[in-house]
């Protein structure tokens, strides 16, 4: 049965893996050889401060119980769950005291922003360019656009952010060189902000677009390619059923079924792409927000981003794979 | 045969495969010179091993030709409202509206022919508003469950999912599609194979019960010469890409003059007899690399050193005819005597 | 299978030849690195923010080092590091596959249960956790290990039904029907079908992996005195190369991991379509 082959399964799995997820995040800075409290004093050190012994006595107190590092390992992991739950990861340390919830509610909206219109962006375009390449594979312009994607897809985020920023922000100033929205500029929800924000935003969504889009564009060819060969798809043509008919009902829709789990897959992957390019950009989002976390040593703040970050992606990559069988009869009805 | 029965008819046909491999081009003389009447209102056989062309044959006919398989030489007539045309001279939009209302094919492996995420009958819904105009949703649905009704198969299978059908019961809804829009010819490629003798029987019984309901054409390939005998009302055997005999069923069955048609027969078994069961020695040869002559010289135990050398040419028997150098004499005695 | 008729055929597709000659070439500077006259990690070699010479090639860093000398030790490094990851990702992911589609059963269950966790745990978080913690620490060796531990998942996958296919064939039967030994088994009749498919995974891995070090190097979190890709851009960015317009700098990383990039992804994308050519494109592990 779909419930208990399907469902169950799988939201079992979501449940152990947000489980696991945090717990190895509790754990990590615990089980490493130096610790986040003497970590912070000898970086307050290394920056040439004097700290007289009475003091250090006090930082290390106060920096214990910031960091919920006071009291039994059990103790630490029932109280991390339960201000976890409540959302309260502690304050900030670079940014003492704004509380680490604050920084990254502030933080969030870019990157959402940012990621999800490239994500769903670079999906789109990939599959829709990448079918029709599929559909006339033996066509001219589709074996040019598989030749180029030879190129784009090796190359990393980072490579093809910075190329993007030194053409078009350095030696043709067309686009700005980072920033979410010029500074100075109250946020409102007038035409310039806008137009603002967007300016800011090309540069980095066209890398990830551009990217993004290389990689779904040769995966979506290829499965074209495949399902353009099937069965049902001779017998159609066959059965003279319109093209136009057999390219959606039958081509596309049959070639979007792994298309829907590779986009469950990828997103679980799409941080690490996106803190490169909110890195090159400047770009005030969750990932510019966790550099700067550990450029600074702020545990509380990493902690933070990251627990959210798992739970967030792993919700996200439920949500796809729980619509998956809305488009998969095999998987609703066995 | 007066020529208005035919509604099928080739010209020495040939389509073969092209393949390009390392340092030339390989070539499988899959349909090698086939000259074929086929008439209304009968149910006509293809027989022969598998791999001797019998599949492309059909493709051939039915105007399916794709790459590597090319049509060579030689046309194919259908005669349709009393207008003879060759298919092949056809646009595609016109080949397009041709299919289905006027030829149908039931591929072989109906397995995976149907599409996975829709319903049978969006199936359905596809296939008659690709061919029919002006008619709304409900209604073609609604024709759908009365032509399922028609032929005896259960309405439930309408709203049912390709994967949630027998092998059986999708090898019958493929040749109850064929039929929906009454068309003229039905090609049926090996539409029992990978089935169990039981259903076997329904699927045969459903094709008989269609042809009887709009006294059209059924061209039938199997391999299988007893559902042939159960079937077909006129009979050709294939070999390496060239019809070798063509008659009545009935008279192959009672009378088979090539020596291949005979190992073909003699292989069923038959009520009441114990003697051992011959079949034809060796294996079928490779249509990339045909012996000379006969090509089915090699593996023939009354073959002549004439065999080796010519290929035999039809010999016509009245309504039997046979290409074997072992009738060709008798042939040519009979002709001379009639003319 | 012959090696040699192997290679002729891969030597016919141009991609193959491109990445091959490209290879050589980075292999060749990574070797030359052994002969290089000084120690990269001494700064102030040299005088600072010279222009390409003959003196040197690629001209000189704001650190007072030479940057072709440098851009050779981080090949020789990234290389080490890839390799490293690869081969232990690889032991890994063959010895998972392998048991999980030869066992079957509960133990394939539970191996498959983790994998997939492994593919939908937003990984690369928890390796920043980690690499921050232990970044001082680290050297080349290391940082492959701690990418490998990260990048079998998919792969393991792959192999996986790759064996649930071998042990549907007929040989596999005959084998167990005439008692032959599992280990032998495995070792002898499946190993020349999963070797092919594991050297392919290697491919995508090792490119894997030298990504994985960059993006770790540019956020900070790789052991800075290291030249490798990584590093060497990540100085590059520190000393705002791209604003001084300090092109021979900021490029000389930048070309050389395109070149190692397309070179190892064409590589692998002509292997496996060598392999099947059914499946012309393949995820990167791990990805």
């Amino acid at each position: 049965m779909f419930w208990r082959d399907y469902l169950i399964p799988r939201l079992l799995q979501y449940f152990l893996v947000i489980f696991l997820g945090i717990t190895i995040v509790f754990f990590i800075p615990r089980l490493a050889p130096t610790n986040p409290v003497e970590r912070t004093i000898a970086e307050v050190r290394s920056r040439g401060q004097y700290l007289d012994p009475a003091h250090i006595k006090d930082m290390v107190d106060a920096l214990t119980e910031m960091y919920g590092l006071s009291g039994s390992w059990w103790e630490q992991y029932k109280d991390f769950w339960v201000r976890l739950s409540r959302g309260d990861f502690g304050v900030s340390f670079f940014q003492f005291p704004t509380p680490v919830i604050e920084l990254i509610k502030r933080a969030l909206p870019w990157t959402v922003g940012l990621l999800f219109t490239t994500t769903v962006l670079s999906w789109l375009f990939g599959n829709i360019v990448g079918g029709m390449a599929g559909y006339a594979h033996s066509r001219g312009w589709s074996k040019l656009l598989d030749f180029l994607a030879m190129f784009v897809r090796p190359i990393p985020y980072y490579v093809v952010a910075l190329g993007l920023l030194i053409l078009f922000g350095y030696v043709y100033r067309l686009f700005p060189i980072g920033g979410g929205a010029t500074i100075g500029v109250r946020p409102s929800w007038t035409l310039a902000y806008i137009k603002d924000v967007l300016r800011h935003a090309f540069l980095p969504a066209l890398s990830m677009v551009l990217l993004g889009g290389a990689s779904w564009f040769q995966t979506s060819k290829l499965i074209v390619q495949n399902v353009k060969a099937e069965d049902f798809v001779q017998y159609a043509q066959l059965g003279g059923i319109r093209e136009s008919r057999i390219m959606f009902r039958y081509i596309i829709r049959n070639a979007m079924l792994p298309q829907v789990t590779n986009l469950a897959l990828s997103l679980g992957q799409i941080l690490s792409g996106a803190l490169i390019t909110e890195i090159v950009f400047s770009y005030p989002g969750l990932g510019h927000l966790l550099y700067s976390a550990i450029t600074t040593g702020d545990y509380n703040l990493i902690m933070g981003i990251i627990s959210l970050s798992i739970v967030a992606i792993t919700t996200l990559v439920l949500i796809v794979d729980l619509l998956y069988p809305l488009f998969d009869p095999r998987i609703r009805y066995k | 045969m007066k020529p208005s029965d035919v509604v099928l008819r080739t010209e020495n046909l040939k389509a073969h495969y092209v393949l390009d491999v390392p340092g030339g081009q390989k070539v499988v003389r899959a349909v090698d010179g086939v000259e074929l009447q086929i008439r209304r209102n009968e149910i006509y056989g293809i027989a022969g091993e598998s791999g001797c062309g019998k599949s492309t044959l059909m493709k051939t006919l039915y105007a399916w030709v794709n790459r590597p398989l090319r049509l060579v030489e030689g046309s194919v007539f259908y005669s349709k409202d009393g207008q003879e045309f060759d298919v092949y001279a056809l646009n595609k939009q016109e080949l397009r509206r041709l299919r289905w209302t006027f030829m149908a094919y039931v591929p072989q492996g109906a397995m995976s022919i149907f599409n996975p995420v829709i319903k049978i009958k969006e199936t359905y819904r596809d296939f008659l508003s690709s061919h029919l105009r002006g008619k709304t949703v409900e209604e073609m649905f609604e024709m759908a469950k009365e032509h399922i009704e028609q032929l005896g198969l259960p309405v439930s299978i309408l709203e049912a999912y390709p994967h949630q059908l027998s092998g059986g019961m999708r090898q019958r809804v493929a040749i109850a599609l064929a039929a929906l829009l009454r068309p003229s010819v039905i090609f049926a490629d090996e539409p029992t194979t990978a089935l169990d003798v039981v259903v076997q029987r329904g699927v045969v019984q459903l094709l008989k019960d269609i042809q009887e309901r709009l006294h059209n054409t059924i061209i039938l390939v199997t391999h299988d010469m007893g559902i042939h005998a159960n079937v077909t009302d006129r009979l050709c055997i294939m070999y390496a890409g060239r019809i070798i005999e063509e008659a009545a069923t009935v008279e192959i069955f009672k009378n088979p003059l090539h020596p291949y048609t005979q190992f073909l027969i003699n292989s069923l078994p038959q009520f009441g007899d114990t003697g051992e069961r011959v079949s034809a020695p060796g294996q079928p040869p490779s249509l990339a690399n045909l012996p000379s002559g006969c090509a089915f010289h090699p593996r023939c135990p009354q073959a002549m050193p004439i065999c080796r050398e010519r290929r035999p040419e039809d010999t016509k028997l009245g309504e039997h005819r046979v290409a074997c150098w072992l009738h060709a004499e008798r042939g040519e005695a009979e002709y001379a005597a009639n003319s | 299978m012959a090696l040699g008729s192997t290679l002729r055929d891969l030597f016919r597709d141009y991609r193959f030849v491109v990445a091959f000659i490209v290879l050589l070439f980075l292999v060749a500077l990574a070797v030359i690195s052994a002969f290089s006259p000084y120690d990269p990690t001494i700064w102030y070699y040299a005088p600072r923010d010279l222009k390409p010479s003959s003196q040197h090639i690629l001209g000189t860093d704001s650190r007072g080092q030479d940057i072709f000398w440098q851009a050779a030790f981080a090949i020789r490094n990234s290389l080490i590091i890839s390799i490293v990851a690869g081969l232990f990702s690889r032991l890994i992911a063959v010895a998972v596959g392998l048991v999980a589609g030869y066992q079957g059963g509960r133990t394939d269950r539970v191996l498959m249960f983790i994998t997939d966790g492994f593919l939908v745990i937003p990984l690369f978080l928890i390796l920043v956790m980690l690499a921050m913690l232990i970044r001082d620490k680290m050297n080349v060796f290391t940082t492959g290990l701690l990418l490998a531990v990260f990048g079998w998942a998919w792969d393991a996958r792959v192999l996986r039904s790759q064996v649930l296919s071998l042990r549907e064939r007929e040989f596999t039967k005959t084998a167990i029907l005439s008692g032959t030994p599992t280990l032998e088994l495995v070792f002898k009749e499946y190993m020349p079908y999963i070797t092919p498919l594991a050297f392919s995974t290697l491919i995508n891995n090792m490119s894997w992996a030298i990504g994985m070090e960059m993006t770790l190097s540019i956020i900070g979190l790789t052991n800075m005195d290291i030249p490798t890709l990584g590093t060497n851009l990540k100085w590059a960015l520190n000393y705002q190369a791209i604003l001084m317009r300090r092109w021979n700098w900021i490029l000389t990383p930048v070309v050389l991991s395109v070149l190692l990039f397309i070179a190892l992804y064409w590589l692998s994308v002509s292997i496996s379509e060598y392999l099947d050519p059914r499946t012309r494109v393949q995820r990167v592990g791990g990805e």
